[in-house]
């Protein structure tokens, strides 16, 4: 009965798939929300692109946006073995910061969360990137002086950042355990105040509907079974939807970057490992910001739905499995309950891993391939989210023009035979 | 947890193993005449299989001896560990 007060217009799903705004809210609304249009299309695949995306996380469909915005290239699809953000980027801890000791990576993370800062307004879709502030906490004399020296470093590179003390953390975080006495006690941090959490699931959607409204098709359930060449370069990809041709493919697989080079015969420098994460019961607001202990293996903050959001370490053996082991979790729990003793009885409630892509120096591998055409944008471990938009943009630029950005440009594969490796393993730790 | 059997003590409790990473890499010979994309490929580059895969593990908590052992990257399942030194046994076995 109601229907027939729907406003005229709302059966048109390009009026729908219009902005998101106040409005649009409230025309929805006299229609109970039914009539919302898809936030981006299912097409079939073509049998042919101008180039294509191997990979659905927020680092492809990010690609695919700033390749459509950017480089004008819109006949392009991203081509995902399940559903989009359903890998890594859907199971991380969605921590964003850019305190990076080296100048290379310092750029390159700095870039994206300058990006993160407006990316709700350019998208028109709320990622919830919060900008609560990350410490990084301190547990020995070297890793104090390690921190010293990173935020150095990090000012120098006009990124923001201070070292504080036990005395000041207490009073940020009433909650945490600086007592001396324990056998990790906290002897200080660095505070990177523009650091924070966005929404992970915000991140893939956005992104896929954004890249979806400049034509680009988002192709699911689409898992790319070989890499086809002729002389040296590519032709397109076999799927199990068919086969797909594309003269530029750009592989953002994360953990299975491996198994794509071996279809296209050449070797990475990758492991893949299993990476896990634990959510609590939702609780009262308790954790106003984001910590993170390399030297414990624990890290946690609190979603705005109120679950105590804790990530662990990486498990020492290779796996696919998306899962890892007890011991682990353990580990990173019995961390957890020396820093906040107010957590020891709170419930967990979903644990849960990844396949996490980790390289000898802690650094992404971005750039070209042995194969021509063929693109890599791999390597990010255990801490890709917060490049989601920085990554995104320059793996883009490097698919348009066939050659790599200033600012990935020393990622490239090439840099294990060069030996220019940037090592962020003291600076980064484990964790991200 | 995994149960592991170190070929020397017996089962154990994963806690007690640290991975050790790839095993039957052969550090090349005459490495003078290597060239960097030949030490690349012995430093860095790894095989990372989705599947099964040859790995080097190390019973730090217990007879602190290295030896290999055949998992499964997927399941996670151990088939076989075996010796330092030992043939590994082949696709079919185990
Ligand atoms: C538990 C955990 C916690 C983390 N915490 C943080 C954190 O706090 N902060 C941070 O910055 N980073 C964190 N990370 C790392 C971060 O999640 C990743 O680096 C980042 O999300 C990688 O994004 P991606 O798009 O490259 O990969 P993914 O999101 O994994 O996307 C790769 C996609 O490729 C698809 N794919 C694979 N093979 C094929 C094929 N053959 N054909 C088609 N598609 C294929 C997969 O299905 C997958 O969807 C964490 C990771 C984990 C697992
Ligand atoms: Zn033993």
């Amino acid at each position: 009965m109601l229907r027939a007060f729907r406003p005229p217009g709302l059966e048109n799903p390009a009026l729908n798939m219009s902005k998101y705004s106040i409005f649009s809210l409230v025309r929805n609304a006299v229609s109970y929300h039914e009539n919302w249009a898809a936030a981006w299309r299912s097409p079939e695949p073509k049998p042919e692109y101008d180039a294509l995306i191997v990979g659905g996380g927020g680092h492809g469909l990010a690609t695919a946006y700033y390749l459509a915005k950017e480089h004008g290239m819109s006949n392009i699809a991203v081509l995902e073995k399940g559903w989009i953000g359903g890998g890594n980027t859907g199971r991380n801890t969605t921590i964003v910061r850019s305190n990076y000791l080296w100048d290379e990576s310092a750029h390159l993370y700095e870039k994206s969360m300058q990006l993160w800062e407006g990316l709700s307004q350019d998208l028109n879709y709320n990622v919830m990137f919060s900008q609560r502030g990350v410490y990084n906490l301190g547990h020995n004399l070297q890793d104090m002086r390690d921190i010293q020296r990173r935020v150095n470093a990090n000012r120098l590179n006009g990124i923001d950042g201070h070292v504080v003390s036990p005395q000041e953390i207490k009073r940020a975080i009433p909650e945490i355990n600086i007592d001396q006495g324990c056998r990790y006690p906290i002897l200080g941090a660095s505070f990177q105040p523009r650091g924070g959490v966005a929404r992970h699931d915000a991140v893939a959607w956005g992104f896929a509907r954004g890249a979806d409204k400049y034509g680009v098709d988002i192709i699911q359930n689409c898992e790319v079974t070989a890499i086809r060449q002729e002389n040296g370069a590519v032709t397109g990809v076999e799927t199990t939807r068919g086969s797909i041709k594309a003269k530029k493919i750009g592989v953002v697989v994360a953990g299975h970057c491996s198994v794509m080079a071996e279809m296209a015969g050449f070797r990475m420098p990758i492991e893949s490992h299993p990476l896990q994460a634990l959510v609590s019961e939702p609780i009262k607001p308790i954790i106003h910001t984001v910590i993170m202990s390399n030297a414990v293996h624990g890290y946690i903050s609190q979603s705005d739905k109120g679950d105590l959001v804790i990530g662990a370490g990486i498990d020492s053996y290779n796996g696919y499995g998306q899962r890892g082991s007890f011991p682990t979790i353990e580990h990173t729990i019995a961390a957890i309950c020396e820093m906040f003793p107010v957590l020891r009885r709170v419930r967990m409630n979903r644990q849960w891993g990844g396949i996490v892509d980790t390289a000898p120096d802690a650094c992404p591998i971005i750039g070209n391939t042995p194969v021509e055409g063929l693109y890599f944008n791999c390597g990010w471990g255990t801490g890709g989210f917060k490049a989601t938009p920085g990554s995104g943009w320059v793996f883009a630029h490097n698919v348009a023009t066939g050659e790599p950005h200033e600012l990935n440009r020393p990622f490239a594969l090439d840099r294990f035979v060069t030996g220019f490796l940037i090592d962020e393993h003291g600076a980064a730790g484990v964790a991200h | 947890m995994l149960l592991i059997e170190c070929p020397w003590c017996g089962v154990r409790d994963e806690t007690e193993f640290a991975c050790a990473g790839e095993a039957h890499i052969a550090r090349p010979l005459e490495t003078e005449k290597l060239s960097d994309e030949e030490w690349a490929d012995y430093l860095f580059m790894r095989k990372n299989p989705k599947g099964r895969h040859y790995e080097q593990w190390l019973h730090a908590a217990g007879c602190r001896r290295y030896f290999n052992a055949v998992r499964d990257t997927v399941t996670y399942r151990i088939s076989a560990t075996y010796k330092i030194g030992e043939q590994p046994p082949g696709e079919g076995e185990k």
